[in-house]
C-alpha cells in the first residue's frame, strides 16, 4: 500500500505539471482554434535559459526563475506577433503547420545552443527526503505541486475577475462580437501566447529540477496532447484533471505494469486512456459541446 | 454628429455594396435606416463601427465624419472608445459567459470604472427580467432576452451613438414592441443618439425621429418620420398599407416593377 501511495503522490506532481502546460494548450486552442505544436519546445525554452542563469551567471535561482517567466512571456508574445499575426484570418490549418514548422525551427535552435547533453540543476531544494506515513517525498516535489497549485490559482482568479481575462473568455466565444465590444483581438492574442509560453516555462523548470534537462523534454508537448484532449480541448478545469490523471495513469503504470509488460508503457498508457474517453465523451470530460438554441 | 458622404464599399475589393451613400445622425436622435434585404444597411453600419475589415471590406471612398473627425480606416477597438458602439445583427451575446459578465465585456472600454456599479443596475432598470437572469450563461437565454442583453452591452458602453442591427431578429413580435420602447427609453433618458437598422418598418418609425430608405447602396427616400408616413409608395412597399384596401397580389408586383425610387 505504501507503495501505491508512493506512485500515487509522483503521479499528482507530475500530473499538475502536466495541467499547467495544458493551461496554456487549451488558451491558444481558445484564442484561436489552433494546436500550438510549439507548446513543448516553450517548455524546452524555459528550462534552458533558467538552467543558463543558474549555472553560468550564478544567479540566485528566485531571481533566474522570474527572469526565465518574463523572457518566455515575451518570446510567446514574439512569436505571435512574427508567426501568427499574419495568419491572423488563415484557416485553421495553416496556423497549426505555421505551429509545427516553428517548433522544428525552436527545437534546431536549442540544439545549437545548449548542445543535447543531458544536464542538471545544481540542487536547489534541499534534498532532505521528507517522510510522512511511511511516504517518501522529496521536497522538489513537494514545491512542485505547489508551486504549481498557486499559480492556477492565480490564473483562475484572472479569468474569473479581472478586465483581460473576462476579455480573453470574451474573444474565444465569439471574436466578432468582442471586436465589437471594443475587445482588442490583437493585444487578447499576444498576451494568450505570452501566458501559454509562461506557463510552460514554468513546467520546464520544474521539470528540469526533477528529471534534469535535455532535448526529450520537448515531448511534453506531446504527453500535453491527450491531457487537453481528456479534459476537453477548450476546458480549463478540464486541462487541469486531465493532468492529474495523466499523470496519475503514467505512474501507476510505472510501477505496476512496466515489470511486467517492459518500458515505453509509460508513453503508451494516456493515449489508451484518450481513446477510450473519446468513445464515450467525444467532446472530453468537461468539453463544451456548444450551447445550441432550438 | 455623424455623417456618411459619398461612402463606396467593396468587399474583397470585387463586390461592390454601397454605391454612393450618405446619411447624417443628427446629435440625441433616432435615426431609421430601412430596406429590403440586400439593401446594404448591415454593411453601412459595419463600414461606421470598422468591423468591415474582420469580412474583407473596405471603404473604398468618401468619408465618415464622427465629431467632425474622419473615422474611416481606424480599428473597430479606437471606434468604440471615441464612442460609438455597434449591437451587430443576431444578437452574438457570448453565450458562455453569464449575464452580468456580458455586460462587464460591454464596458470593457471605459475609463471611469468606478461607475460601472451603478451603471449595471441601470440596464437592470431598463430590462428588469435580466437581473434575474444575472449569473445564468447567457446562450440559454430566449431569443429576446439576448436581444436585451445585447444592448445591454451597449449602454454599458456608454457610447455617444448607438448602432443597432435589426433588434427584432429573431424576436417574438410582443417583445419586440417592448424592445423598442425600451430603444426610446434609452434615447431621452441617456441622451445617446441612435441609428437603427430595421426591416420591420412599422415599428422602426414608430419610434424615430428621422428615417432613411435604402435600395441597391444607397439612399432612395429620405425624410422626418412623418413625411415619410405620409408617401404613398413607403406605404404600400414598406408598411404594408394603402388607402385602396388590399391589392391582389399579382397587381402589387406589376406595380412595383414599373416605379423605382432610384
Amino acid at each position: 500500500m505504501t507503495f501505491f501511495f508512493q506512485m500515487l503522490i509522483t503521479g499528482v506532481v507530475v500530473g499538475s505539471i502536466y495541467a499547467l502546460v495544458a493551461l496554456g494548450f487549451v488558451l491558444i486552442y481558445k484564442a484561436s482554434d489552433a494546436l500550438n505544436f510549439a507548446n513543448g519546445e516553450f517548455v524546452l525554452i524555459g528550462s534552458y535559459i533558467c538552467l543558463m542563469l543558474v549555472t553560468i551567471y550564478k544567479i540566485p535561482f528566485v531571481i533566474a526563475f522570474i527572469l526565465t517567466l518574463v523572457f518566455n512571456a515575451l518570446l510567446g508574445m514574439a512569436v505571435e506577433r512574427v508567426v501568427l499575426r499574419p495568419l491572423i484570418n488563415a484557416p485553421v490549418i495553416s496556423v497549426i503547420m505555421a505551429t509545427i514548422g516553428l517548433s522544428s525551427l525552436l527545437a534546431g535552435v536549442v540544439h545549437m545552443i545548449w548542445g543535447h547533453q543531458t544536464k542538471s540543476f545544481p540542487p536547489i531544494f534541499s534534498s532532505e527526503l521528507i517522510q510522512f506515513w511511511g511516504i517518501i517525498i522529496s521536497p522538489v516535489y513537494l514545491w512542485s505541486f505547489f508551486i504549481v497549485l498557486f499559480l492556477l490559482g492565480v490564473f483562475t482568479i484572472f479569468f474569473k475577475k479581472s478586465k483581460m481575462g473576462l476579455a480573453m473568455r470574451a474573444v474565444a466565444d465569439d471574436q466578432m462580437a468582442a471586436l465589437s465590444m471594443g475587445i482588442s483581438v490583437k493585444s487578447v492574442y499576444a498576451i494568450t501566447w505570452g501566458i501559454a509560453a509562461l506557463v510552460a516555462a514554468v513546467g520546464g523548470v520544474l521539470l528540469g529540477n526533477i528529471n534534469g534537462v535535455d532535448a526529450s523534454m520537448a515531448t511534453i508537448g506531446l504527453t500535453v496532447l491527450p491531457v487537453v484532449i481528456l479534459g476537453g480541448l477548450d476546458s480549463i478545469p478540464g486541462a487541469i484533471v486531465g493532468g492529474f490523471i495523466i499523470g496519475i495513469l503514467q505512474s501507476l503504470s510505472v510501477g505496476y505494469l512496466q515489470p511486467i509488460l517492459g518500458g515505453g508503457i509509460k508513453e503508451v498508457i494516456p493515449f489508451i486512456v484518450v481513446i477510450i474517453i473519446l468513445m464515450i465523451k467525444p467532446y472530453g470530460l468537461f468539453g463544451k459541446g456548444g450551447i445550441e438554441r432550438v | 454628429m455623424l455623417r456618411l458622404s459619398n461612402i463606396e464599399v467593396a468587399y474583397s475589393k470585387i463586390i461592390l455594396v454601397l454605391k454612393g451613400m450618405s446619411l447624417e445622425v443628427p446629435e440625441g436622435k433616432i435615426v431609421a435606416l430601412l430596406g429590403s434585404n440586400g439593401a446594404g444597411k448591415s454593411t453601412t453600419l459595419k463600414a461606421i463601427s470598422g468591423l468591415l475589415s474582420k469580412e474583407n471590406g473596405q471603404v473604398t471612398s468618401g468619408v465618415i465624419e464622427f465629431q467632425g473627425q474622419k473615422i474611416n480606416g481606424i480599428d473597430p477597438d479606437q471606434i468604440v472608445k471615441s464612442g460609438i458602439f455597434q449591437c451587430i445583427e443576431g444578437r452574438r451575446v457570448f453565450k458562455h459567459l453569464t449575464v452580468e459578465e456580458n455586460l462587464m465585456a460591454g464596458a470593457y472600454t471605459r475609463k471611469d470604472r468606478n461607475k460601472i456599479p451603478s451603471d449595471l443596475e441601470r440596464v437592470y432598470h431598463y430590462f428588469p427580467k435580466l437581473k434575474a437572469l444575472r449569473n445564468k450563461a447567457s446562450g440559454l437565454l430566449s431569443g429576446g432576452e439576448q436581444q436585451m442583453l445585447a444592448i445591454g452591452r451597449g449602454i454599458m458602453a456608454k457610447p455617444k451613438l448607438l448602432l443597432l442591427d435589426e433588434p427584432s431578429l429573431g424576436t417574438a413580435p410582443l417583445l419586440v414592441k417592448e424592445i423598442f420602447q425600451n430603444i426610446k427609453q434609452i434615447n431621452k433618458e441617456e441622451g445617446m443618439s441612435i441609428l437603427v437598422v430595421e426591416q420591420n418598418a412599422n415599428v422602426a418609425l414608430s419610434i424615430a425621429d428621422y428615417g432613411y430608405i435604402m435600395e441597391n447602396g444607397r439612399i432612395a427616400l429620405e425624410g422626418p418620420v412623418d413625411s415619410l408616413l405620409a408617401n404613398e409608395e413607403v406605404r404600400e412597399f414598406y408598411l404594408g398599407m394603402n388607402d385602396k384596401g388590399k391589392k391582389s397580389f399579382h397587381e402589387g408586383k406589376s406595380y412595383k416593377k414599373k416605379v423605382r425610387f432610384v
